[in-house]
């Protein structure tokens, strides 16, 4: 190997920093230090920095700085060689000023780095090498401190697990060249004791339990060998919790306080998600759990496909690279049932953004951070790959603050039966995107693990960035070879990278990969780590010689790289080789069906107050309107549009009720409703979403049924056909192994099952994540609350039947429509209400059994034109559905409650119910159409914008709507 | 014969399909051309009556929206691409396809470009990427895209880097005068929106929302008048409030395209 000093080059180092004093940048980062406590800093000037290795003439350097670098209407640019005029820390204090670059550590994905070289070589500069960048910061303060900025370059500068920094100049750092890796390990795996078969198990990072391990050692006796660190590792990711769902699938025995007998569930997923699909038959379900999406009917033409996956410990450690790449993650699952990804969701919860610094579990990033940097993430991904990011949802909770939770959805749009998916015998494995390096390795195993303060140094490579353009490159070339039937058969990488992808394809037939062949971006990986790297923005295609050269064509056109890494064989192994060697060798069947399965026991409690029971109120004086502005402040209710505006919800066209409704695009809507591209008749599509660990912290199962009722809810609000809504379930949970946390599971599995099932709403997709727990340096456990998120997808047979949230004319009656039965347990009003308001413990909403009919006949009015507006009771109850729609309009309602309890009435929380505007010619064929169901007339809309609650004669609320709009609007 | 359109395409575009679709819609027969396409000679540009750069995000907008594809515009397709501007076809860049004909020299004026850049699209006022409606004035007769439209029209932006700047202040109340500036952002009540957020949106000097050419062929535009092309795309239809398609501009370039 060449020595460091040889190999060193030239590096022309370049600032880039705007001419503007008052730069957004800067500011933004000055406003996050002073959120951060960190007061003393009075100003921080952020600039770019470019290195450039390989000789350059002065010219050249003239001719990068001034035509790539930098735009010379807006910035300054200076350069210099890196090696002179090197700062130390001591230098760089001047006077009452300071400065921190950041540069990322060698081998992260640098994107922007590999735009200057192609760019620099256009521009003629052919002896630049490699590239890199950074940021610099000059820091100004009278009273600032080396350590105040060692603080502030650690908290929010950079990020250790993908960056560095210094005081003064740092240095870049190159990939340095290595030679190519053949070394395989042989793991002895025949010989260990029970004792070294976890430690094995640890010492690799593989999550496999003792059972597991036991399976694999017996495996290797029969085969007559030890393993190599291919096969381990391979193993690992294809057993790991994330790839195979060993939860869900395990026999449990379930145990209940006073209960004798316990019962069995031989696969709790099986008798309760799949259950519910397979009970309710839908005929428009076109595939359920079958590939990385489920499909359903559309418009006879089309398949709509929909998953939703989670990427939360990349998030937690990583917060913009983990959400970036779980944006490009889902969307490769949709392109994986070769559907063209046609939009975006995205439902974030984190820790209260305003927790101190002191509290936070060692090694863990602030709330803030985690924010700003998973927001960043998803607008990067989405906008950047065009597609609309249009459905979300923000949720904030102390559960949170070390395990956000990340959740990223795609839909997808296909004709039906166009995605191909049986490889044949001969048909050549065929890698399509980007290039592999060391990145994200383990990921899949990673995010099985419950994580410590040493996760982010430990697992620093299980995160990395994602290149959407890339991504956007394989959406182009995929659908064009899809419909010329170039391949019998596509899977993208993602957990687990090839071994998973190629994997997964040859478990039917079987087949035979040439290592060396794979594209690195850089050279001297070992074997096993270009076969697990999860290296983004990849597919895997199973293509027939004969249509290689098409492919090659499509691929040269679109500019992306294709390797032929191996071929399909009939043989029921997967056997790879790396040169002449075989590095893996493995039977199919023990691949894929040899894990074991595991047993868990669960433990059920129930709920400490019956689902509905409620309690009698104390009579007494309550501030109303206080008790209202608090609601709409709260940052689960309070307006989203800061974050909703950063990402681009018009491309492609399609969004018909936008995520932000009413006169100023300012209140929030019930469900977003799309008419994709490519759609082939009237229909459209709705999509909502529920969730609410609130109710899940005291009552699992009906937190699962309540949230399915409020995806269902939320769809019929904008339209939708209650008969025609397909279901995700996203379990985020903790460690299974607890008995009292599984038995929470299993509840919550039911109440989906029976929840599906008594709407008829067929689960399609679903995805669990377990671990969601934080093992802090205190030595304390830090666990997320039991947290379930539905994602519906909902059909409207006419999209110009969509119905928005927000009032429309005044005079309009408003009706309140569904069973009406609020309670506060788990309520919004008892996370805000004064601890003297505090109300008496009570049961989470019940389901009432009138709601399905409800909605029927509710979809049957507003289909026949009669709703002018409407808007489902959630978070804050009446109240809050109140002031949304007054905002969205900006018009007023007078509501007459004939409640014996205003304050629930107002603020208590209820399933099933809907506020509904009807045209005063509309009311009476609205009140037919609801007939013998529970729907009262609660008031009128006023053109006076204020929001009018009476009762008894008494007056509860009289607030302006700008009022109301003032505290909803409360910066996050 | 219905006019050709050319919509180029580059890694990273991604508005391509809804700039196809209005331009179909205004009676173009579109195609989406990869840039490597034209290179190997697959597809000519004289075969085409109209030239579109669409929006997206052209080399995920590394160093600079638009940056690199302004660079391999001039660097590979210079020729072409003079030539097609000094035929007087129709052509217009949106969005992303702005910011490359801006920092490629095509707008605001190609006869200077030669000489230092004198204006640029940077950093959105607001510091960050923004999606909303916006209300655009047709104000020029100069430029043949808005030339006899009297309404204003409803469309979104959906930028981070929008905001128009010039080297020389006074220079952008010449391009007012000249007509150069073809679309302006309005406030509600109709009139310019004088620099007040968030009626324009990104801070640009004088309203501008889009810039033509002297000669008035080629206009260049931040907003997406291809993403309201029907009713339903607007954000206030459910009040019955939807109005100002951008179909009518596509009509425009279509219809002038139409002689070539």
């Amino acid at each position: 190997m060449p020595s460091i000093t040889e190999t060193l080059t030239e590096v022309t180092r370049f600032v880039v920093s705007p001419r503007t004093l008052d730069d957004p940048r800067s500011a933004g980062f000055l406003h996050d230090a002073h959120a951060l406590g960190l007061t003393a800093v009075e100003r921080i000037c952020c600039a770019d920095l470019y290195f450039i290795q390989g000789r350059l003439t002065p010219t050249e350097v003239r001719v990068l700085a001034d035509r790539l670098l930098h735009d010379p209407i807006t910035h300054n640019v200076t350069q210099n060689l890196s090696a002179a005029g090197k700062m130390s820390a001591a230098d760089c204090v001047s006077g009452d000023a300071y400065v921190i670059e950041v540069a990322l550590r060698p081998g992260v994905t640098d994107p922007v780095a590999e735009q200057i070289v192609r760019a620099a070589h256009m521009l003629g500069s052919k002896g630049v090498q490699a590239a890199g960048t950074g940021l610099r910061f000059e820091v100004y303060g009278a009273g600032l401190s080396e350590a105040d900025c060692h603080l502030l370059a650690a908290r929010l500068l950079s990020n250790p697990v993908i960056q560095r920094y210094t005081l003064g100049e740092i240095e870049p750092s190159f990939p340095l060249p290595t030679q190519a890796s053949d070394a395989v390990e042989i793991l002895p795996i025949r010989s260990l004791d029970d004792a070294g078969l976890m430690t094995l198990s640890q010492e690799r990072r593989a999550a496999l339990d003792l059972n597991e391990m036991c399976a694999i050692q017996a495996y290797y006796r029969t085969e007559g060998r030890d393993p190599t660190d291919v096969e381990l590792e391979m193993i690992a990711q294809t057993w790991s919790e994330h790839c195979v769902h060993k939860t869900f699938k395990a026999r449990i025995r379930v145990e209940r306080p006073g209960q004798l007998e316990a019962e069995i569930i031989p696969n709790l997923f099986r008798a309760t998600i799949r259950a519910a699909t397979e009970t309710i038959d839908a005929p428009w379900v076109l595939s359920a759990f079958v590939d990385n999406a489920g499909l359903i009917e559309y418009d006879g033409v089309n398949a709509i496909s929909f998953k939703v996956e989670t990427h939360n410990h990349p998030s937690a450690i990583e917060p913009f690279g983990g959400a970036n790449t779980g944006v490009g993650g889902v969307i490769r699952d949709v392109l994986g049932v070769s559907a063209k990804p046609v939009a975006a969701t995205d439902v974030l919860c984190f820790g209260p953004q305003d927790t101190p610094f002191e509290t936070l579990p060692g090694g863990v990033l602030h709330p803030r951070r985690i924010l700003s940097g998973v927001v960043a993430g998803v607008q990067d991904y989405g906008n950047k790959i065009g597609l609309p990011t249009v459905s979300g949802g923000l949720w904030f909770d102390p559960g949170y603050t070390a395990n956000p939770l990340v959740f990223c959805g795609c839909l997808g749009i296909a004709p039906k039966d166009a995605h191909p998916h049986q490889p044949r015998p001969g048909d050549r494995i065929i890698v399509l995107g980007g290039r592999t390096g060391r990145d994200g390795l383990r990921g899949a195993t990673f995010s099985s693990m419950t994580m410590d303060a040493q996760t982010g140094e430990v697992s620093g490579a299980s995160v990395q960035i994602g290149a959407p353009v890339v991504e956007k490159g394989l959406i182009d070339v995929v659908l064009l070879a899809r419909d010329a039937q170039i391949y019998h058969a596509i899977t993208d990488c993602g957990a687990g990278g090839l071994s998973s992808a190629v994997g997964e394809m040859t478990s039917t037939l079987g087949g035979r990969v040439q290592l060396e062949s794979v594209t690195l971006k850089y050279p001297g990986l070992a074997p096993w780590e270009i076969w697990l790297s999860e290296a983004q923005e990849r597919m895997v295609l199973a293509v027939p010689p004969a249509s290689l050269p098409a492919l090659q064509t499509l691929c040269e056109r679109y500019t992306v790289e294709l390797t032929d890494i191996g071929q399909f064989e009939a043989s029921g192994r997967i056997i790879v080789r790396y040169g002449e060697k075989t590095v893996l060798d493995l039977s199919n069947d023990f691949l894929h069906n040899g894990l074991p399965q595991r047993n868990l026991t669960a433990l059920i409690l129930p709920p400490r107050c019956p689902a509905g029971q409620t309690t009698p109120l104390p009579t007494r004086e309550h501030d109303y309107a206080a008790a209202l502005l608090a609601l709409l402040a709260h940052p689960n209710i309070a307006s989203k549009e800061r974050i909703i505006r950063i990402y681009d919800h018009e491309v492609q066209g399609g969004t018909l009720i936008k995520p932000l409704a009413g006169l100023a695009a300012d209140a929030p809507a019930d469900a977003v409703v799309l008419r994709p591209p490519g759609s082939a008749g009237k229909q459209a599509l709705a999509l909502s979403a529920g969730m609410n660990p609130e109710y899940g912290k005291l009552d699992a199962r009906q937190m699962a049924l309540n949230v399915i009722d409020e995806a269902v809810r939320n769809a019929v609000a904008a339209g939708a056909d209650p008969e025609r809504i397909a279901l995700l379930d996203n379990f985020c949970w903790g460690d299974p192994l607890r008995r009292e946390t599984l038995g929470e599971l299993v509840a919550a599995a039911r109440g989906c099952h029976d929840g599906a099932v008594y709407f008829g709403a067929p689960f399609i997709s679903g995805k669990d994540s377990f671990n969601n727990e934080y093992l802090g340096s205190d030595d304390q456990r830090h666990a997320i609350p039991p947290t379930l998120l539905i994602s519906g997808l909902g059909l409207l047979e006419d999209a110009r039947a969509a119905v928005s949230m927000d009032l429309k004319v005044a005079g309009n009656a408003i009706y309140l429509v569904g069973a009406f039965a609020p309670t506060f347990g788990g309520s919004h009003y008892a996370l805000t209400c004064l601890p003297a308001d505090q109300p008496p413990a009570e049961g989470v909403p019940a389901l009432l059994p009138i709601t399905r009919a409800v909605y029927r006949a509710l979809h049957a009015a507003m289909r026949g034109g009669l709703a002018a507006a409407c808007h489902d009771l959630s978070e804050g109850g009446l109240a809050v559905a109140a002031a949304e729609m007054c905002i969205g309009g900006r018009l007023g309602l007078d509501l007459a409650l004939e409640d014996a309890e205003p304050l629930r009435a107002l603020f208590g929380e209820t399933t099933g119910c809907l506020l509904v505007e009807v045209p005063p010619q509309h009311t009476a064929d609205f009140e037919a159409a609801l007939s013998r169901l529970p729907c009262r007339r609660l008031g009128v809309v006023t053109a006076v914008p204020r929001l009018t609650a009476r009762s008894a004669g008494q007056i509860l609320l009289d607030l302006p709507v700008d009022t109301l709009r003032n505290a909803f609007q409360r910066p996050l | 014969m219905p006019p050709k359109a050319l919509i180029l395409f580059a890694p990273g575009t991604n508005r391509d399909l809804d700039a196809a679709r209005a331009l179909e819609q205004a009676g173009a027969v579109p195609e989406v051309v990869p840039l490597n396409r034209l290179r190997r000679g697959e597809r000519r540009w004289q075969d085409y009556q109209m030239l579109v750069l669409p929006g997206g995000f052209s080399y995920a907008d590394a160093l600079g929206a638009g940056k690199l594809l302004a660079l391999e515009l001039q660097h590979d397709f210079a020729g072409p691409m003079a030539e097609f501007v000094a035929s007087g076809k129709p052509v217009i860049g949106i969005c992303n396809g702005f910011q490359a004909l801006v920092k490629s020299g095509l707008l605001p004026d190609p006869a200077r470009a030669s000489a230092e850049a004198q204006a640029t699209l940077t950093f959105n006022a607001c510091g960050h990427f923004e999606c909303r409606w916006v209300t655009l004035l047709p104000v020029s007769q100069t430029c043949i895209w808005t030339r006899g439209l009297n309404e204003p029209i409803d469309c979104p932006v959906a930028h981070g880097e929008g905001n128009l700047q010039a080297r020389d202040p006074h220079w952008v109340d010449a391009l007012v005068a000249s007509g150069q500036a073809a679309l302006l952002y309005a406030a509600p009540d109709g009139r310019p929106a004088q620099g007040v957020y968030p009626y324009n949106p990104n801070g640009s000097a004088a309203d501008i929302a889009g810039l033509c050419n002297p000669a008035g062929n080629v206009l260049g535009l931040m907003p997406h008048p291809e993403d309201h092309i029907f009713a339903e795309q607007h954000p206030l239809w459910t009040r019955g409030l939807a109005r100002g398609s951008g179909l009518a501009l596509f009509r425009n370039g279509v219809a002038y395209a139409g002689q070539f």
